[in-house]
């Protein structure tokens, strides 16, 4: 345990009060962030008004209505769908995937520190630029990746512009640049497991798919609840990859819910709508981040304990 | 792990170079791509073997595109120096006001400190667009719109917590008994913080500030509502070039290699702090 022993009296030289020392110290932070949850607080009371930009005479309180009406909003339905979709499919691959690399690169050797190194690489580029890179290679006249599906007899695949691939397009994004997180979070928790059940297991000749699925994974558990609810968080509010991608299209195939909020706001400017759809994602957010903070909390005492 | 047969190395062997070729290729062909003029770009079957030009390079850093139909101005570079300077100063102020508050979260319990601490992280996963819409309006009446002091505001949302909370672990883990002593001898509860406190949570400091760097950059959704074209960051201006360019793919290969590469290089540098910095601590890299 970190030792947090609160500090004495102090000798001399010690102008600010020792009981008002920690507030001073973090007020101007504070400050900074306070000027933010007024617009937050905006934000809910829009979403009980009917409030149009292009209507500002007709704007008044209707209650719950943006919100009653989502009940009977296929566009609502849709966005979601699409979201749920979105995160589940990103999140669920990217498990795997991560999982999967995490336990090719376990040894510590030169090699496989050098290849956990370079696929830190696709995380730390923005994920519009990372969008914008996969347009270029998924271009339909010049698109390597276009070049590709047409010699395995895919030609004319569409990706990006076709309401049948778009969704599969994005998430291929996602998964090159979310996949390293994940796999660098279970690599550190795997090298960080202790070694003696595996050397006993060993000794006695388990099977390693047993040692897998009854030694290793139950191990690793607190680490991938923390990674994939992180990215179950970030996934559900997806807007750079997408809105760069597809600004949502074709149609409205991947009007997750940022983008639709955007969309709502800047193209119909229907702010009451707009506000109403980022609180229940708001929502939603809350509520999971209240489980991964408390995951991540019994984590990160366990990292200390062994540092 | 230990009795490993050939055929398995063999599998290993190809699922590593695979997992390699999916990560690594898009960056190497972009970076290729960057290099060709429009005609080898468009040539099928693609080749990697071409004549490279920096041509696309002095056309974005000159600002001066000249086609067929006449010179196009491109405002990348524009794009690059707001992303530096946005970057920057967002990082250099959130360490200002996140250090200290870092330091008293770690040292002192004091009432509401866990709530407050919690309430600052939780900026960190609300969505960004519900505050940044009705934003825009106090923006305007305020009039930060379309400035760079208000872009480094709301630019704080996402350096400040991160820094809070990394920085906060390394003061935890440096015992406060050295700044005790210190204090006994009759120094000041200052002169501890910046002669002991600061240079042993340096490393600290040092990750978290270049994690908040490579945050600040790669934003994208901020500037989108909140910028004008001269105040965007690359993110937000690379998506506009590809728009207002249209064919020169050459141009917004370049553009994505000059946007990415100081994140890039950064993450290179500082590779060891990152897994602990990315998953605010809760694992040891």
């Amino acid at each position: 345990m970190a030792s947090t022993a609160t500090l004495r009296k102090p000798a001399s030289g010690f102008r600010i009060s020792r009981k008002m020392l920690p507030y001073v110290l973090s007020l101007p932070a504070l400050l900074v962030c306070i000027g933010i949850l007024i617009p937050f607080i905006t934000a809910v009371i829009y979403s009980f008004q009917r409030y149009r930009l292009s209507q500002p005479w007709a704007r008044q309180f209707n209650w719950g209505e943006n919100y009653l009406n989502f009940f009977t909003d296929p566009a609502f339905w849709n966005t979601l769908k699409v979201s749920l979709l979105y995160a589940g499919i990103t999140v669920t691959l990217e498990l795997l995937l991560g999982l999967g690399i995490a336990l090719l690169l376990q040894r510590r050797s030169t090699v496989n520190n050098f290849i956990s190194i370079m696929l830190l690489l696709p995380l730390m580029i923005a994920p519009a630029l990372a969008a914008l890179m996969w347009k270029l290679m998924t271009n339909p006249s010049f698109g390597i990746l276009s070049y590709l599906a047409s010699l395995v007899g895919l030609h004319d695949f569409r990706w990006a512009s076709s309401p049948s691939t778009a969704l599969l397009t994005v998430v291929l994004v996602d998964i090159w640049v979310y996949t390293p997180f994940i796999m660098i979070l279970l690599l550190a928790g795997l090298r960080s497991l202790p070694t003696q059940p595996f050397e006993a297991a060993a000794l006695d000749g388990v099977p390693r798919t047993f040692v897998f699925f009854r030694i290793t994974l139950p191990m690793l558990t607190p680490y991938i609840l923390t990674a994939t609810l992180f990215r179950l968080l970030d996934s559900i509010q997806q807007f750079d990859i997408i809105y760069a991608m597809t600004q949502g299209g074709p149609g409205n195939t991947l009007t997750v819910f940022q983008v639709e909020a955007y969309l709502n706001f800047f193209q119909s400017t229907n702010v009451g709508r707009s506000a109403a759809l980022m609180v229940i994602l708001w929502a939603i957010t809350y509520f999971l981040s209240n489980i991964f903070i408390k995951n991540w909390l019994r984590l990160r005492e366990r990292a200390r304990g062994e540092a | 792990m230990e009795t490993t047969s050939t055929l398995e190395k063999i599998l290993r062997l190809i699922a590593l170079t695979l997992v390699v070729i999916f990560f690594m290729f898009p960056i190497f062909w972009i970076f290729l791509m960057s290099f060709q003029t429009n005609e080898t770009i468009l040539a099928i079957p693609p080749s990697v073997i071409f004549t490279p030009t920096l041509s696309n390079y002095a056309a974005l850093i000159t600002g001066k595109l000249t086609t067929a139909a006449g010179t196009l101005d491109i405002a990348f570079m524009r794009n690059l120096m707001n992303s530096i300077f946005l970057s920057v100063t967002s990082v250099a102020i959130a360490l200002v006001l996140g250090v200290p508050a870092a330091y008293a979260f770690a040292r002192h319990k004091f009432k509401g400190s866990e709530d407050i601490a919690f309430t600052l992280l939780s900026f960190r996963f609300a969505p960004p667009l519900l505050v940044l819409l009705p934003l825009t309006q106090y923006f305007q009446w305020l009039g930060l719109a379309d400035t760079y002091f208000g872009l480094i505001w709301v630019y704080q949302l996402i350096c400040l917590p991160l820094i809070l909370w990394i920085v906060r672990g390394y003061f935890e883990d440096i015992s406060a008994d050295v700044e005790y002593a210190y204090r006994i001898a009759g120094h000041s509860w200052f002169a501890t913080f910046r002669k002991i406190a600061l240079p042993l949570a340096g490393p600290g400091i040092a990750a978290a500030g270049l994690l908040a760097f490579i945050f600040a950059w790669n934003n994208f959704v901020f500037a989108l509502v909140l910028a004008s074209a001269d105040k965007q960051p690359v993110t937000v201006g690379a998506l506009a070039f590809v728009t207002s360019s249209g064919i020169q793919y050459g141009q917004i290969a370049s553009a994505i290699v000059l946007s990415v590469t100081p994140t890039l290089a950064l993450a290179l540098y500082a590779q060891r702090y990152l897994v602990e910095g990315l998953s605010l601590g809760a694992v040891k890299g």
